[in-house]
């Protein structure tokens, strides 16, 4: 398809190596792994080498440490209540304000089962606070959860060090690092992180396949129970092609790791300063000197994310956006939220997120035609005047019922 | 991607109407900058005639918000005050073959904007009367807020009675738990648990405690008191007949097929259903009228 796609957050494209190397086990190698004939054999070697393909890119110690999933959200509620269940006596988890609904709203579920969820806060910046999340790392806390990197903005986060702090506690930490994996290095050998999720499609694997990292010795209560597949830790016969096309895409991250922080990094740095150079009343969110390197979030000021991502995509361009009505919720992104960005500028922030496959012929276009489009909506806003926003702009509109 | 209409669209890329007007004398903010939703409605009134010879607007939102801004203002150049008010929020959403049921409070903040609008021009002031929740039901389009206030004025126990008078739940049943969730609450206000098996016991421990002859009179007298409004608006009602849980009238005069039909039976049954203390449905007589008030609730 043509366009230019800038949401690699959302999900990926399939590199065409992986497709090829998939595609075998939907016909000739569709045997089960488990099966004692020679059917199945081939494929058990294949995900044996997948295993060792992703426990690679993530450094860990054991291959035995990578349980294959369906997704990131299995992999990060599999982590949570795993860790709830084998400690069923502490009744609190601390997780963040801004992590993904895959874990927020499975912490704000259990809130209802009678447990305390402390929810970090962050700052303008979107940073946590360690000093707060010290004092609440207590005997009663039964699991942390942190992300590693943020969807939205691409903070990053210290998940190394608070894994020790919690680790010095004898607390099990985990992280959903389904944004980090594949775009910033990571060694779990040398870590005390217990529990890290990745979810395939968000690297150039297909849809549908996660890992959950469970490092050796952890303590462990499966979610699906069943079979003997992934050593009891995970029933359900395997999706063999997928986990395939996951390992490779995970040896193909290894080797484009330097070009994903060198080459993206300074696409993504051209995007974001052309745009920030040419339209006004407009500012990247998040912790930019601190970040994922193909990750840009701008807010526009007095214009609405929704409004923006129809008209650029009728100039091909896709991208996202944390507005309120991209959701179907009336709230702007919890994430926006959080970080006290102001409600004109919030329901404008659109995410834009790049790849090793964009260019900069595309980088390029998207400079002109961004500033022609955010003007083109502000003309329609009646926050905004003749040249620029209205003279102040929250007095010059009141709406009844704000 | 949102499932919008090629109207929506159209009225999206090529807005009628918008930017400032210039010589308004009757204009309209309102909106919700939290839901990220905002309307400016500016009109020319002529004074003599009452009538809209011009129409603008300025809209911070999405696309089916800018959409429906312009469709508002298309529909309601050239009429007059009185019968720009009659637009409804469906009006819009039909001028643009239909909204998702996500983005019906676009529709919803176009005729709040014109009635203030209105409100200004004749120099009183408009208050909003409602309030927007979480939308909880996908398939009607029914908010948090609603349920919430169903519930409480009507003392709902179940996810049926729920659907009985808001509908929401009717449709797909995804949203049961957010039913439950609302209903646990609003309950735990009264001093009430809910508990998702009472409803078989409470239909045997409750029988109607009206004789069929004390129900009609009951409802007659409900309507007498509704009647002095309709009347206002140079219609009436007239009660046909009582089967069971349907109630079959007769929209007479300005009421009948107008576009305001369904939207008025529908607040009679809630009407009827709060003082009855059960669950009816109003039913206009004439034939064919019905599938149409179905389709507008
Ligand atoms: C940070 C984060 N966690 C979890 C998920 C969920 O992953 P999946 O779609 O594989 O369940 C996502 C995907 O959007 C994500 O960005």
């Amino acid at each position: 398809m043509d366009g230019i796609y800038l949401d690699n957050n959302a999900t990926t494209r399939v590199d065409d190596a992986v497709v090829a190397a998939m595609l075998p086990f939907f016909t000739e190698q569709f045997g089960n792994p488990s099966s004692m004939h020679s059917f199945g054999n081939k494929v058990g070697l294949s995900i044996k080498k997948a295993r060792m393909q992703v426990q690679e890119l993530l450094g860990a110690e054991h291959e035995s440490e990578i349980i294959f999933t369906s997704c990131g959200t299995e992999s990060d509620s599999t982590a949570i209540l795993s860790a709830l269940r084998a400690s069923p006596e502490k009744k609190e988890i601390i997780t963040t304000s801004i992590e993904h609904p895959a874990v927020l709203a499975l912490c704000t579920h259990l809130e209802k089962e009678g447990y305390k969820t402390h929810f970090l806060k962050v700052d303008e910046k979107g940073r946590l606070d360690l000093d707060e999340y010290a004092k609440l790392l207590t005997d009663k806390v039964a699991v942390v959860s942190i992300m590693w990197a943020n969807n939205e903005t691409g903070t990053l986060f210290p998940v190394e060090r608070m894994a020790e702090m919690a680790h010095a506690k004898g607390i099990p930490f985990h992280t959903d690092a389904v944004q980090a994996v594949g775009k910033v290095p990571i060694d779990l050998k040398t870590s005390k992180i217990d529990m890290l999720s990745l979810s395939g499609h968000k690297l150039h694997a297909p849809k549908g396949v996660g890992v959950l990292y469970l490092k050796r010795g952890v303590r462990f209560r499966p979610l699906l129970r069943g079979g003997h597949q992934e050593r009891g830790r995970r029933a359900g016969t395997e999706n063999t092609a997928s986990i395939v096309g996951l390992g490779l895409a995970c040896e193909q991250a290894m080797q484009h790791m330097a070009f994903e922080n060198t080459e993206v990094k300074r696409l993504r740095d051209k995007l974001e300063a052309g745009i920030l150079a040419k339209v006004p009343r407009a500012f990247a969110t998040g912790d930019v000197s601190n970040r994922l390197p193909n990750t840009s979030n701008i807010a526009f000021e007095f214009i609405e994310g929704e409004a923006i991502l129809l008209l650029l995509n009728k100039f091909g361009i896709a991208a996202s956006s944390g507005s309120a009505c991209t959701s179907g919720s009336l709230e702007p992104s919890h994430v926006m939220r959080a970080m006290g960005i102001p409600y004109t500028a919030a329901h404008g922030t659109i995410r834009f997120s790049l790849s090793r496959y964009s260019t900069e012929a595309e980088v390029d276009r998207v400079i002109q035609v961004v500033p022609e489009i955010v003007a083109q909506l502000r003309k329609l806003s009646p926050y905004w005047g003749e040249n620029g926003p209205a003279e102040e702009p929250e007095k010059a509109f009141a709406p009844v019922y704000a | 991607m949102w499932d919008y209409s090629d109207k929506v669209k159209e009225h999206f890329f090529s807005p009628r109407n918008s930017g400032v007007l210039e010589d308004a004398n009757a204009v309209g903010d309102v909106g919700s900058i939290n839901c990220g939703d905002a309307l400016r409605l500016m009109l020319k009134v002529d004074p003599d005639t009452e009538t809209i010879v011009d129409a603008r607007f300025q809209t911070f939102g999405c696309g089916s918000a800018i959409a429906s801004s312009s469709a508002l203002t298309e529909i309601i150049k050239g009429k007059k005050l009185d019968d720009a008010l009659k637009v409804s929020n469906q009006d819009i959403a039909d001028y643009l073959d239909g909204l998702p049921p996500e983005k019906m409070h676009c529709s919803v903040m176009g005729r709040e904007a014109l009635q203030a609008a209105v409100a200004n021009y004749r120099g009183e002031e408009w208050k909003d009367d409602h309030e927007e929740g979480a939308l909880v039901c996908k398939c009607f389009a029914i908010d948090a807020v609603l349920i919430e206030e169903t519930v409480r004025a009507n003392n709902l126990t179940s996810v049926e009675d729920v659907i009985n008078y808001t509908k929401a739940g009717g449709g797909c049943s995804s949203c049961h738990e957010n039913i439950e969730e609302i209903l646990t609450k609003v309950m735990a206000e009264r001093g009430e648990t809910f508990s998702p098996h009472a409803v078989e016991l409470k239909e045997e421990a409750k029988p109607s405690k009206l004789t069929n002859l004390q129900r009609i009179k009951r409802i007659e007298t409900i309507l007498d008191s509704i009647r002095p409004q309709l009347q206002r608006d140079h219609g009436d009602i007239e009660l046909v007949d009582v089967d069971g849980k349907t109630i079959y009238v007769n929209m007479i005069g300005a009421c009948a097929g107008c576009q305001m039909e369904a939207m008025t039976l529908q607040g009679i049954q809630q009407r009827l259903m709060e003082d009855l203390g059960e669950f009816v449905k109003v039913v206009p007589s004439r034939a064919g009228s019905y599938a149409r008030a179905a389709s507008h609730v």
